[in-house]
């Protein structure tokens, strides 16, 4: 498994960092917080070509994505939190990326402007008008070059289409429609379209004293465009195709793995719960994330996953604490690298674990200040679950469980990773030689 | 399973329950409202330790009298199951379970009465054993179609079963437009 290079920290003034995503090229990153804020991050690359390339992220464009609003007849707020960004593909000089808060979907336009007009006929420079009797002749205005400034407009609002809260949005392959899913439902939209959209999954029941599920996550498969898949709290994905009928209410395909009758607690319910599910970029693989385990599914098999790989066994045994303090709602994502050979998923105490699936390793690092000499490389870390603790280990009871990593991504193609802990984002790259 | 540690699932259930209890009541002052999927783990722990609670309160009082309305007032607590055919089976690590004191459930379950809490169903009367309304307050009736009679609901029976959760529900609850 490749040295991972310490390369960069940032820290978001005090808010929460709430999402991370990498564009297609990976040459932009954006992460969204608790203030509703977007902030996104350029990829200034150092030399290429030559092996010991480093490239720096430096931040592109801020600004405000969601505010805080009200829902009057519900007296109840809605959070600006930016649960979702998700990136279109490039179509021509500007970005867009879809941001989403718990009611509201926005799509943002982040463009560059380098030159400006100069020499107008009619107004000076600093925009006063000139008196038209001084004017003698006539001239074309000309660009000319200035500053560099990115710009971000919303270009669309989608709004009013989720009684429950948004957890997720996924563009389709086709560029042209997208998904977003509540607790309940699932829509999808047309990108040029925001008065309109179509239910396509829906499972309220009519009586809501039988309610057992809800929709945890959803994702569009990334090359066929009628593929679909969503997971619920009961640990299990379903897969639809849009072809087969307007509501997909009923699955194509149901990907359960029967529980562990050993494990049984009473925390089964909640630490089965998905709360990630990611496409490989083959697009025949599936991952999902569940309280202790990142499973990889193949989508030609139903009954059981292909891979397990747990993330923090050593927990289990401390469920109710976790119970008790909160944690077990903790919702993880998890990210596949470029290749579709290396699974990433956050933990404790500003831990993060890599999977590496054709070499069968993995490994724990940390994303903290004390790593954070730049060039440095990342050591290994080891939780000592019980019994005699070695050195350079962690007991399990002297981790920090305010410090965790839920959110990760992994650069589409170079072995470049962004971590987000609470409130900083760190970026690792890999170190060559 | 031996007489300590089945008291020790009895007990790591009632606190279970109140710590589920306490947190279902501090989701409502969350901001960004009850968030439908952690109240639903937070009803189906509640469940599961409620089960284990009874299972073991059940066995206890084989000889004895069944504790009168308390056991309708505990299902309230989670509004999913009044309509439920068949409760999930108890964990089956439960076991009989030695004496619990009397005072201690109906503490528990008028404590889970009164935080009356489901996502899914806010209702704002609290259905303690005298479950009519208060004599200040204007009655609230339905208007009867020519030909229909008014079915009185037995005091108490916040537990509908199938037949008559209908009649019951219209007299005493208030479903919101959800």
């Amino acid at each position: 498994m490749f040295n991972i290079v310490f390369l960069l920290r940032w820290t978001t003034k005090a808010d929460i960092i709430s999402t991370v995503e990498f564009n297609h090229t990976g040459e932009l990153l954006a992460t969204g917080d608790k203030g509703g804020r977007v902030v996104i991050f350029q990829q200034e690359i150092e030399n290429k070509s030559l092996p010991q390339f480093r490239s720096e992220y430096n931040v592109y464009s801020t600004f405000q994505s969601h505010e805080p609003e009200f829902d009057y007849l519900k007296s109840l707020e809605i959070e600006e939190k930016i649960n979702k960004i998700r990136w279109l593909p490039q179509k021509n000089a500007a970005q867009f990326l879809l941001s989403t808060n718990d009611k509201t979907i926005k799509l943002w336009k982040i463009s560059e402007r380098d030159k400006r007009p100069d020499g107008y006929n009619l107004k000076e420079d600093d925009g006063r008008c000139k008196d038209p009797n001084s004017i003698t002749s006539l001239r074309v205005p000309v660009l000319i070059p200035m500053d560099l400034m990115v710009e971000a407009s919303p270009r669309r609002v989608f709004a009013n289409a989720h009684t429950y809260h948004i957890n997720s949005v996924s563009v389709n392959s086709d560029h042209e429609t997208y998904l977003s899913a509540d607790d309940l439902r699932i829509n999808l939209w047309h990108l040029e379209i925001t008065d309109r959209s179509f239910n396509i999954v829906d499972i309220k029941p009519a009586n809501m004293e039988e309610l057992t599920e809800v929709i945890t996550a959803a994702e569009f498969h990334p090359h066929q465009c009628n593929t679909f898949v969503y997971s619920s709290s009961k640990g299990i994905i379903r897969l639809c195709d849009m072809r087969e009928s307007a509501l997909c209410d009923r699955h194509t395909k149901l990907f359960e793995e029967p529980e562990d009758p050993s494990n049984r607690s009473f925390f089964s319910e909640i630490i089965s719960s998905i709360s990630d599910v990611k496409f490989s970029h083959s697009g025949r693989y599936m991952m999902t994330r569940d309280y202790l385990s990142v499973k990889i599914w193949d989508l030609n098999m139903e009954n059981r996953p292909v891979e397990t790989y747990q993330v923090h066994e050593y927990l289990r045994s401390k469920l109710c604490s976790l119970y008790e303090n909160d944690c077990i709602f903790d919702k993880f994502e998890c990210c596949w690298n470029g290749n579709d050979s290396v699974v990433m998923t956050g933990s404790y105490n500003n831990f993060f674990r890599m999977f590496d699936r054709s070499q069968r390793r993995d490994v724990m690092l940390e994303a903290s200040r004390e790593n954070s000499k730049p060039m440095q490389v990342l050591k290994p870390r080891k939780v000592c679950a019980g019994g005699k603790r070695k050195k350079d280990e962690i007991s399990v009871d002297s981790l920090d469980f305010n410090k965790k990593i839920l959110h990760t991504a992994w650069h589409p193609q170079d072995n470049i990773i962004a971590v987000a802990t609470t409130n900083n984002l760190y970026i690792f790259q890999d170190k060559i030689n | 399973m031996s007489f300590a540690t089945a008291m020790e699932v009895n007990v790591e259930a009632r606190r279970i329950l109140a710590v589920s209890i306490s947190k279902l009541y501090a989701s409502r002052s969350q901001r960004g409202g009850l968030r439908l999927h952690r109240s639903l783990l937070l009803s189906m722990v509640m469940r599961s330790a409620r089960d284990i609670y009874h299972s073991s309160r059940e066995s206890e009082l084989a000889s004895g009298e069944q504790p009168a309305a308390e056991e309708p007032m505990d299902t309230n607590c989670d509004p999913k199951e009044k309509a439920r055919l068949a409760p999930e089976p108890a964990d089956s690590s439960a076991d009989m379970a030695p004496e619990v004191p009397d005072k201690d459930e109906s503490d528990c379950d008028v404590a889970e009465d009164k935080e009356n809490h489901s996502p899914t169903k806010q209702s704002r009367k609290r259905r303690g054993k005298a479950s009519a309304a208060p004599d200040f307050l204007p009655s609230k009736r339905a208007r009867l179609e020519p030909g229909e009679e008014r079915y009185a609901a037995p005091p108490g029976s916040c537990r509908a079963g199938l037949g008559d959760s209908l009649s019951a529900l219209s007299l005493n609850q208030v479903i919101p437009a959800f």
